[in-house]
């Protein structure tokens, strides 16, 4: 009990610090001088806080629109057919990226880019978000599938529906919840990664985890406290819809 | 599509699903793979690119003494963190799978939700609290436990702490599985029998959930060997590790071959465990099929 405690303190002290200073207004922030906004003002008044926003959603926004697509090909493949080998390969491939460390990942994916002599850029970030945010999407719309009645399809079908009417008026609305629980899901590893991005990101294209890993190396203002504080918020709010999604049942 | 001739209609609408994943996975994932190990053996261009022709260079490099220190402090770095997070998880897990329903998943959902911070966030709070001016020296000094030269970043120490903290939450989560599955009854059989509390604790229980140990152990460890912002940010040169030193590698010296070679031992690092963990498995369920126990 007295460790469970002491684990669950370790835990948030360092959160509550990190929010609590974000407030503070001292630039060496180890005394409270009062409540203030002040680096939020000057967070909203940065111009490469809102550039590297702008390419964060972009890159989320295309990242997720693939994942989904890719991911619940892959779901539906493996749950269908799944004594198949075919389907076994599959799924160790699809299984990879979750076990595999990401700095080993982000190498491997900037040598290919460099041996293919693809240019670094918002381009090359998303077909590296891409590999990864796919197993994640497969494996929640699988865990969804797993449960999922097919006698419903075959009945569509004795009625006479297509494929084409099968998937859009029955299979997609069927696993909704898990698509969207997925689409939240790769949304946000996207918007926060950092090591395969660091890799593959060249010169010019910064997102928000590249623009805050400079902040911090190079010595920034504690911005960054309030930039991690609106971050926190954001991703627990989506978090927390996301895992509402998937807990509603059909 | 001649040569899916001979394919069942229901082989080929598999194929005709399974195909785009597999092909993307294949291109961003099994080809930079292999890249890895290719490029160790090519010699790298004055521009930070892959120059022509091959060569063994690189890899009799790997066997440099300030290589092999790095792989040394790698591999105790992540003992330590690993054997640090089971020590807190085990009795963490214990008590969230004693208490009651109300409080367990209450409990569940205080170690969940520091998972959900940007990790890169939560290093950054740590440098902070370590730093020179933070709170944690601060703490220190008032308590005479450190004078003013003090430093708490930029060491090994520092590298472990935070890992410790990166890591906690995935350790508790499956020892707390195996815990919650696990027959306390047993437990209070032992000790009727005359088993003291820690030999029972050590004897019955530990040997109860070593599934979740072992799963524990997997996913600390391994991200663990390969670690590169957390020795990155509060390592300093004293607590670097394989992955700052691949990034460094990249970013800094703009040598692609000598990163690929250290990322090959990367790679083996951890398929080592892996393996290790698959073959104890099956030799385990080998012996529990002649024991005659249920698999």
């Amino acid at each position: 009990m007295a460790v469970t405690a002491a684990v669950l303190a370790f835990f948030y002290l360092p959160i509550i610090v990190l929010v609590a200073n974000s407030f503070n207004p001292a630039r060496f922030s180890s005394r409270w001088q009062g409540f203030s906004l002040v680096w939020y003002r000057r967070l909203f008044e940065s111009p490469e806080v809102w550039q590297a926003l702008k390419n964060t959603l972009i890159v989320a926004v295309a990242v997720t629109a693939i994942s989904v697509v890719l991911g619940t090909l892959a779901a539906f493949a493996l749950h269908r057919y799944a004594a198949s080998r075919l389907q076994r390969v599959h799924y160790t491939l699809i299984y990879a990226p979750l076990v595999v460390p990401e700095i080993l990942m982000g190498i491997g994916l900037l040598m290919a880019f460099v041996a293919a002599g693809v240019p670094l850029g918002l381009v090359t970030i998303i077909l590296a978000h891409v590999t990864f945010c796919v197993s994640f999407v497969a494996m929640t719309v699988l865990g969804r599938l797993q449960d999922f009645d097919f006698s419903v399809v075959e009945a569509a079908r004795d009625l006479g529906a297509g494929w084409g009417r099968i998937v859009r008026k029955v299979l997609v609305p069927m696993l909704m919840p898990g698509i969207a629980a997925g689409a939240l899901l790769a949304f946000t590893l996207s918007v926060d990664d950092f090591v395969i991005t660091f890799f593959v990101a060249g010169p010019g294209a910064t997102t928000l985890p590249l623009r805050i890993y400079s902040m911090i190396k190079f010595g920034a203002p504690p911005m960054i406290n309030a930039l991690s504080t609106l971050l926190l918020a954001v991703t627990v709010t989506a978090v927390l819809a996301s895992r509402r999604l998937s807990r509603s049942k059909r | 599509m001649y040569h899916c001739g001979d394919l069942t209609p229901k082989q080929r609408a598999e194929w005709l699903v399974s195909l785009p994943t597999l092909a993307w996975l294949a291109l961003f994932l099994v080809i930079p793979a292999a890249l890895i190990f290719v490029l160790a053996f090519r010699p790298a261009d004055p521009y930070g690119g892959i120059g022509a022709g091959w060569t063994l260079e690189t890899v009799r490099a790997l066997w440099a003494p300030s290589n092999l220190a790095i792989a040394v402090r790698t591999l105790w770095i992540s003992l330590l963190t690993t054997a640090v997070c089971l020590v807190l998880a085990v009795p963490a897990g214990y008590t969230i799978a004693r208490a009651s329903e109300k409080w367990r998943n209450r409990l569940l959902m205080l170690v969940i939700v520091p998972f959900w911070t940007s990790f890169l966030v939560r290093v950054f709070a740590w440098r902070s609290l370590l730093h020179p001016e933070g709170p944690v020296k601060a703490l220190l000094q008032a308590a005479g436990l450190a004078g003013p030269e003090t430093t708490l970043l930029y060491n090994p120490a520092a590298v472990v702490l935070v890992m410790v903290y990166t890591f906690l939450p995935f350790t508790i989560l499956p020892i707390y599985a195996a815990a919650e599955k696990f027959d306390f009854r047993i437990v209070e059989a032992a000790r009727d029998l005359g088993a003291r509390p820690f030999q029972a604790f050590r004897k019955v229980f530990l040997p109860g959930i070593s599934q979740g140990l072992l799963t524990a152990f997997l996913v600390v460890f391994i991200p663990a060997l390969g670690s590169y912002i957390i020795p990155d940010l509060v390592g300093g040169p004293s607590g670097e590790m394989l992955g700052s030193k691949i990034a460094q590698r990249v970013f800094t010296d703009r040598n692609l071959p000598h990163a690929s070679a250290l990322s090959a031992v990367l790679v083996l690092a951890v398929m080592a465990p892996l393996v290790a963990v698959l073959a104890l498995q099956r030799k385990k369920k080998r012996a529990d099929i002649i024991m005659g126990e249920s698999p």
